[in-house]
């Protein structure tokens, strides 16, 4: 059983009544457990098709399967990070965490303590009553990793989570991923810009062509868990990224896609 | 708040920092102007008084219409209008605040209805509430809920309009969060769009607020026994007492200034300042 499988997804956008075909007859699997990463060009339909595998965008056809059973809008065993953190202003960071689980009904007592435990799963032990503006950019995003966390999702998307922020805190909040990732025990698909964040990730990445997307390329990689950035995979990673970026190079040429 | 990081205790510091000074001095500071400005317009107003030489019943100087004040508020005459006029102004505010957040609301979510209501909203506005005074006094009669309304009418189309751009400008990526965990309308509403609307909202009632004083005013005037703007022509009438007049102005003033001042508590308590 795969924990995501999509078949034959297509989704286009009406823009000034012109449609904009943005996903094309895709498809996808993922296993349970495996970490995917997805890279593609710029505006290829990552985002769209992440707001497709967790039912907030419909697609126009195909089928979204998750455990075998389709999904026909947002459900708790999906939970999606956000390129921005989103979290709310007037709200501190525990009842942001909570937020999912007060929205669910879940009681006053039962989501402070499971906010809690995301709290601490993400590193914020003692950030709990903090604002969101009190916060820096990652400190912003490991809260709405924990948001997303809460519910305890089976699968976790998330859209170019690490995007904006600086490199070092990049490269420490992807190895806490992999660490909540291993404590969690949840399936990941992740959109990314970065080459090296993929491979370093994942299981598989996952090449998008062109708008509109499809996938062109799949590059395993087999480095063994743990992973670290210092440790003796490094050759490897760097093997699989040459690959990946050999996959783009093609993939931004529809007819060499085709 | 545990400071168990360096940049919680960063940010408890930068909070710290702010009241360090003692409360005399932040007292001086906030006030200090506001009595000053005070001292300025008496003296101006007594400037005018005497070099321009107008009777007590023409221009009464400073002097004695603060007389006029205590007096009025001690014998009772002042009181008894006042808490009238208050009634008026805080049943006005409430009924029509609450229609114009209801409206707001509506306006806000449905393109439809705001295409329908809003010339006859903006319409309503535009006539002069004194015009729309007499006439809802011929219908409704001089009682107090016909004064009521006319508060209530003056200050709905602030509270509407200010609660209908509020929520029209939520944040859509926080629409599309609310979204992913399966909010209701309802919790929508409630948990993002009022919240994020509320600065809007609230300084929209601080506008209402001071109209709804107005709207007692003009209320009084159209008919009516007791309040402020009854004592306003009394006394300007057949006590021809010019100094308790002004006295009634600066007591409309006092209570416009109050209300708006506990609106804006009211919004520091709720909103909070970005740090």
């Amino acid at each position: 059983m795969d924990a995501i499988e999509l078949q034959g997804i297509s989704r286009s956008f009406d823009i000034k009544g012109a449609p904009l075909h943005v996903l094309d007859q895709l498809d996808l699997r993922v296993a349970e457990r495996e970490i995917v990463a997805i890279v593609g060009p710029n505006g290829c339909g990552k985002s769209t098709l992440l707001r497709v595998i967790c039912g907030l965008l419909a697609p126009d056809s195909g089928s979204v399967l998750a455990f075998d059973s389709t999904v026909a809008g947002p459900e708790p065993r999906i939970g999606l990070v956000f390129q921005e953190p989103r979290l709310l202003p007037w709200r501190d960071v525990l009842t942001n965490v909570a937020f999912p689980l007060e929205l669910a009904g879940v009681g006053r007592a039962e989501r402070d303590e499971r906010a809690r435990a995301a709290l601490h799963l993400t590193g914020l032990d003692g950030f709990a009553e903090a604002f969101p503006d009190q916060l820096s950019g990652g400190m912003a995003q490991r809260a709405a990793l924990a948001r997303a966390l809460a519910p305890e999702p089976d699968v976790l998307l998330l859209d170019e989570p690490f995007s904006a922020l600086d490199a070092m805190t990049r490269e420490r909040l992807d190895d806490e991923l992999l660490r909540l990732w291993g404590e969690t025990g949840s399936t990941i698909v992740l959109v990314t810009h970065s080459i090296p964040e993929a491979v370093f990730l994942s299981d598989r990445v996952l090449v998008m062509s062109e708008r509109p997307g499809r996938m062109v390329a799949e590059v395993p990689v087999t480095a063994e868990r743990p992973r670290s950035l210092t440790g003796g995979g490094a050759a490897m990673f760097s093997a699989a990224a040459d690959e990946v970026r050999a996959a783009l190079t093609p993939a931004a040429k529809p007819e060499v896609a085709a | 708040m545990s400071a168990a990081t360096p940049e919680a205790s960063a940010a408890q510091r930068a909070r710290d920092h702010a009241p360090s000074r003692s409360w005399t001095q932040r007292a001086v500071h906030d006030i200090g102007p506001v009595i000053g400005a005070a001292l300025v317009f008496v003296l101006v107003w007594q400037a005018i008084v005497v070099i321009g030489d107008y009777p007590p019943y023409i221009l009464p100087g400073p002097g004695a219409v603060a007389e006029r004040f205590a007096s009025g508020w001690t014998d009772g005459i002042i009181g008894t209008h006042f808490w009238t006029t208050l009634s008026e102004v805080l049943l006005g505010l409430f009924v029509g605040g609450t229609a114009g957040v209801l409206t707001g609301i509506l306006l806000a979510r449905s393109r439809l209805a705001a295409r329908m209501l809003s010339p006859y909203i903006v319409a309503a506005q535009a006539t002069p509430i004194l015009a729309l005074a007499p006439l809802i006094a011929l219908w409704f009669g001089t009682n107090l809920g016909s004064r009521v309304l006319i508060c209530a009418l003056i200050c709905y189309f602030p509270i509407a309009v200010g609660t209908m751009v509020g929520i029209r400008s939520v944040d859509p990526k926080l629409i599309e969060l609310g979204r992913s965990f399966r909010a209701s309308r309802r919790q929508r509403l409630m948990h993002i769009e009022v919240p994020s609307a509320l600065p809007q909202i609230l300084g929209s009632l601080r506008i209402g607020v001071t109209l709804a004083v107005v709207g007692a005013i003009v209320a009084e005037w159209a008919g009516g026994d007791s309040g402020l703007g009854v004592l306003i022509n009394l006394a300007r009438g057949s006590m021809f007492d010019i100094p308790l007049m002004f006295a009634t102005l600066l007591t409309i003033a006092l209570m416009g200034m109050a209300l708006y001042l506990i609106v804006v508590a009211i919004e520091r308590r709720l909103v909070r300042a970005p740090s």
